[in-house]
């Protein structure tokens, strides 16, 4: 029984990372049609960006600092302003392409820029377990999870309490309508790239310390990203949180109690099965289409 | 299309047309530069230009330069075949690495094909026995290093049942294979026998495992980061049995990436940068000064593998492929006579190498030699 | 639009001679590039057709190239088949695959079929992973066989690299056949509207199926060519990166354009080899110059030479149009009459 509960438990914090990913993903995919395939290169490469900064002698409060800052400023700024706003138009498939290139570049530059090696990333959390429910639970696990949760939670309250979030929220259910009432659509556009940013880099410097920051990490949690959004339905934030937890659940007990050598595929099959008995996904509305 | 195509044709050949300086020798160094190779590639790549440039700056071999140049091999056996084709085609003196087995696999007929030596950096045990006159390896093939460590288990940490966890890829799978019967030949109960991915960074549920299962004793056959990441869950689980490993568990990088949780790890090691022996502590100075981190083994699998081509290229007094071949077949190179080679080596009729390893514990963030285990025929 | 179809099979014939005799030059590298080049085409061709023409967004086609490539090897390494049978056989096989995934095709569509097509490749990269009773696993099959022609050795890398380009020839012009066939146009108006297709008659199941299927089972036959090719395979040119690589081609070259793939393929595996003499930056550069070819021209390479050619006629057409324009010495001469007659 602890052991289940054991499994539960980083199946969960493993989760809440990929949710956190997913529900960028979602978010920019909703406002500009963009299937973003470099996602999790953009969870590898704040932690990067930050021990580059220490890297060059900067002191680490400030090295977060900078690393942050560049992070935002090129990959949700500049991604919006430079990638997606040019090749918007030319429907989603282009962009596809254009994302996937950018993934090679960014690991690639990561590789030969910082290091081939994954390298140590300070943890904002102490190493250790508590006991709970007589099952040893590693403290940075429930940090992860809570962190994740508080910032899912906080751009729920956003979204919903708030003006700004409200329009954004208008903006990426109908863009069309959005503009005619007046809503200034390209800032509510450029806010839900910054707010992919964000999670991303939340996401990236609660994961660095366990999975150790490499150019290779992104590989995994894009993949987790996509299909953790594609299980809930692409277009519903909360079916994106429920997508990660969902995937990281998934993959730890198929690792523990089917197979271990096929754990990856595991819940890969169990999603193929919910998507072809339900296919616009786990929370997902059904979209119509015309003739 | 055709313009493409054209365009094409013309640019490779004028690749082909690279022109070879007089009084060099070229080495080419086919390694995993990108793919999940490309940690262990870069320390190799580093490695063998550090020895090149030490070469180069005290003459070169029989008076010429070394030309070293690098391709990368994708950690795919489809790119190694290109790039070591391209090797052949250059007229490369001897081909060096690559270290993953599929990508040696793909490109070792090529090699024997054109009678060119190839120094490689796999310790799976199947490359060594086809009969290929021109493969050597620098490091002890898998099928002689797990004997060694499973009299450990059996005589030193006397485990009757033991946990295995290995990386699902050539390295993993490989040593795995030669290991299990190995324990099983001694009476050791194999307890778990557990998968796991290559580049996989959730190891909660593999140590969750391993803590359930119980074993006297766990042995970890992983990649280095990969070993690290490991050990963290491990520790986080409050895993308290020995943890065995082979010499990926115990390097630097492991030490280094996993901290605490690497402290009281025991096994064996091929080659270390902390061994006792002076040699070893030099070049990972040397290594540390111009790369700014300490090098895994791989790196001295490439620094050795060019001094490999100095030494007995100098014994046979030319350059002649098919005679170095020849002369490294049994050949022994001891460090008094060459002190790139950092630790005495002898190469069997088939290229596997023969030399002494060592049994390490970390303690305090250090690896620790309690005893040298020698060669297997001296 | 028929003087179209013919230009297309004017290239094919022009280009077969030239790519017969221009490698003959090339050393083993060289040839074992070009080589991969036209095998990689024909596995682009055949998700040209699903994505391109039918519209299916599939990320299966490397895990095709892998069934094909395995079904292959063992055919011929283990149970000691001749090449040509174990082709034909990988291509049939990949096929059947093909119709089994078509299934799922007809449910859903976009990145959902995506998806699916995604979970597919990783299960067949697991499997071939992990049954080493089958494939060797990790480990790989070493030697497999190039073929011989009654007693003649075609395994050397010319003669093997002319056995590559008969067989693209053949697979190009079968291509080209069912491209002009009812059944191409057929898949084009599943792309372009798939309910207004079905609601003028076109069996859309039955064609989404065709569609995947032959898309796959030129998945299969380039794979069938790479296991020879390179005489090794093991599971990692089969992963899923494989099949977003083959993705990228397709649309970088051209998606729906009937040479793109070979245009894509030359960026996609041709590119980096010539890019190597760059040092530790290639794959830096092949990706910058990828994304700038994506963003300069979304369409694919082929797309901006289109475009080019536009551009071109219409600045001829600007200035038969300005040469045409009445100046003030003849305008009065023009007969108004006329000029009612054409507006």
């Amino acid at each position: 029984m602890d052991q289940f509960l054991q499994l539960i438990v980083a199946g969960l914090a493993t989760g809440a990372i990929y949710a956190l990913a997913a529900i960028g993903f979602t978010l920019v995919w909703q406002t500009s049609q963009t299937i973003n395939f470099a996602q999790g290169e953009f969870v590898m490469l704040p932690a990067i960006l930050v021990l580059t900064a220490a890297h060059v002698g900067l002191p680490m409060w400030l090295a977060f600092i900078v690393g942050s800052a560049a992070f935002i400023l090129l990959f949700g700024f500049g991604f919006k302003r430079f990638l997606v706003e040019p090749m918007q138009r030319h429907g989603v498939l282009p962009l596809a392409i254009a994302t996937m290139a950018l993934s090679v570049l960014i690991k690639e530059a990561a590789k030969n820029g910082f290091s081939a090696e994954a390298q140590h990333f300070p943890s904002l959390v102490p190493d250790g377990s508590v006991s709970f429910l007589g099952a040893a639970v590693s403290a940075r696990d429930i940090a992860i999870f809570v962190v994740a949760v508080a910032a899912i939670l906080g751009l729920q309250a956003f979204i919903t309490r708030t003006r700004t979030g409200r329009t954004m929220q208008a903006t990426a259910q109908n863009p069309t309508v959005a503009r005619i009432l007046g809503v200034p659509v390209e800032r509510m556009i450029l806010l839900t790239f910054l707010i992919n940013a964000a999670l991303a880099l939340i996401a990236s410097y609660l994961i660095s310390p366990v999975y150790l920051a490499k150019f290779s990490n992104g590989e995994t949690i894009g993949l987790a990203a996509f299909i953790a959004a594609i299980v809930g339905g692409f277009n519903q934030i909360r079916g994106a949180l429920a997508g990660g937890f969902l995937i990281g659940l998934i993959d730890n007990l198929a690792a523990a109690y089917v197979s271990s050598a096929y754990r990856a595929a595991v819940p890969l099959v169990v999603l193929v099965v919910v998507i072809l008995v339900k296919p616009e996904g786990l929370l997902g509305r059904k979209e119509e289409r015309t003739v | 299309m055709l313009f493409k195509t054209m365009a094409a044709a013309v640019a490779l050949s004028a690749a082909f047309a690279g022109s070879a300086l007089a009084d060099t020798v070229k080495l080419i160094d086919v390694i995993e530069l990108s793919g999940p190779g490309a940690p262990a590639g870069t320390n190799w790549k580093n490695g063998s230009d550090l020895a090149a440039a030490e070469i180069n700056a005290k003459g070169g071999i029989l008076g010429q330069k070394i030309e070293l140049i690098h391709y990368d091999s994708q950690t795919n056996p489809g790119a190694t075949r290109a790039a070591v084709q391209r090797a052949v085609d250059e007229d490369a003196y001897v081909v060096l690495g690559p270290i993953f087995s599929g990508p040696i696999s793909a490109s070792m007929q090529i090699t024997q094909r054109a009678a060119v030596p190839q120094i490689v950096g796999g310790e799976a045990a199947a490359f060594t026995r086809q009969g290929n006159n021109y493969i050597f390896r620098t490091s002890l093939n898998q099928a002689d290093s797990m004997p060694k460590l499973a009299n450990y288990l059996r005589d030193e940490v006397k485990a009757k049942s033991v946990a295995v966890v290995w990386i699902n890829n050539d390295f993993g799978k490989g040593g795995r294979d030669a290991m299990i019967p190995e324990l099983q030949k001694r009476g050791i109960q194999i307890a778990a026998d557990i998968a796991t991915e290559s580049g996989q960074a959730d190891f909660a549920a593999d140590a969750i495992k391993v803590k359930n299962a119980n074993a006297d004793a766990v042995f970890v056959y992983l990649n280095e980061e990969e070993s690290a990441r490991f050990l963290r869950a491990a520790r986080q689980q409050g895993i308290a049995k020995p943890i065995i490993g082979e010499t990926t568990l115990l390097g630097a990088k492991v030490i280094e990436l996993a901290g605490d949780a690497a402290n009281g790890v025991k096994g064996h090691v091929g080659l270390l940068v902390d061994a006792p022996k002076p040699s070893f502590a030099e070049f990972g100075k040397k290594y540390m000064d111009k790369y700014g981190f300490t090098s895994d083994h791989n790196g001295i699998k490439g620094y050795t593998a060019v001094y490999t081509v100095k030494a007995i290229t100098e014994r046979i007094g030319k350059f002649d492929r098919e005679a170095f071949a020849k002369a490294l077949h049994g050949a022994r190179i001891d460090v008094a006579q060459e002190p790139g080679i950092l630790i005495d080596t002898k190469w069997t009729a088939t290229g596997d190498v023969d030399r002494e390893s060592f049994l390490v514990e970390i303690t305090n963030g250090k690896p620790v030699v309690k005893t040298t285990l020698p060669m297997i025929n001296p | 639009m028929s003087l179209k179809l013919n230009t297309d099979l004017l290239i094919i014939l022009i280009a077969f001679p030239i790519l017969w005799f221009a490698p003959a030059g090339l050393k083993s590298y060289g040839l074992y590039v070009v080589s991969l080049w036209l095998v990689m085409s024909i596995a682009a061709m055949g998700l040209n057709l699903t994505l391109g023409y039918a519209g299916l967004t599939s990320l299966a086609q490397g895990a095709f190239l892998g069934i094909g490539a395995y079904a292959t090897a063992i055919l011929t390494v283990k149970a000691g088949w001749p090449l040509p049978a174990a082709f034909l056989v990988s291509t049939g096989l990949s096929f059947l695959v093909g119709v089994v995934l078509g299934f799922p095709a007809l449910r859903v569509k976009h990145h959902y079929l995506a998806f699916v097509t995604l979970a597919f490749s990783v299960v067949v990269f697991l499997i071939a992973r992990n049954e080493q009773w089958l494939t060797g696993g990790v480990f790989g099959l070493a030697n497999i066989p190039r073929p011989t022609l009654f007693g003649t050795d075609l395994g050397g890398g010319l003669a093997f690299y002319r056995v590559v380009l008969v067989v693209t020839l053949a697979l190009t012009l079968v291509m080209w056949w069912l491209l002009h066939s009812p059944w191409g146009r057929a898949f084009q108006a599943i792309r372009e509207n798939g309910t207004r297709a079905a609601s003028l008659g076109v069996d859309i199941r039955a064609y989404t199926l065709l569609a995947f299927a032959i898309g796959s089972a030129f998945g299969g036959a380039a794979g069938a060519l790479y296991a020879p090719l390179v005489e090794f395979i093991d599971p990692s040119p089969f992963a899923l990166s494989a099949s977003f690589v083959l993705l990228l081609t397709v649309v970088a070259g051209g998606a729906g354009s009937f040479f793109g793939p070979f245009v894509g393929a030359f960026f996609s595996y041709m590119l980096p080899e010539l890019l190597r003499a760059t040092g530790g930056w290639y794959l830096i550069i092949y990706a910058a110059v990828v994304l700038v070819l994506v963003m300069v021209s979304p369409t694919g390479l082929l797309g901006l030479i289109d475009r080019w050619r536009d551009h071109q006629s219409q600045r001829k057409a600007a200035a038969i149009r300005a040469a045409a324009r009445p100046t003030l010495a003849n305008g009065a001469e023009t007969n108004p009459k006329e000029q009612g007659a054409a507006s």
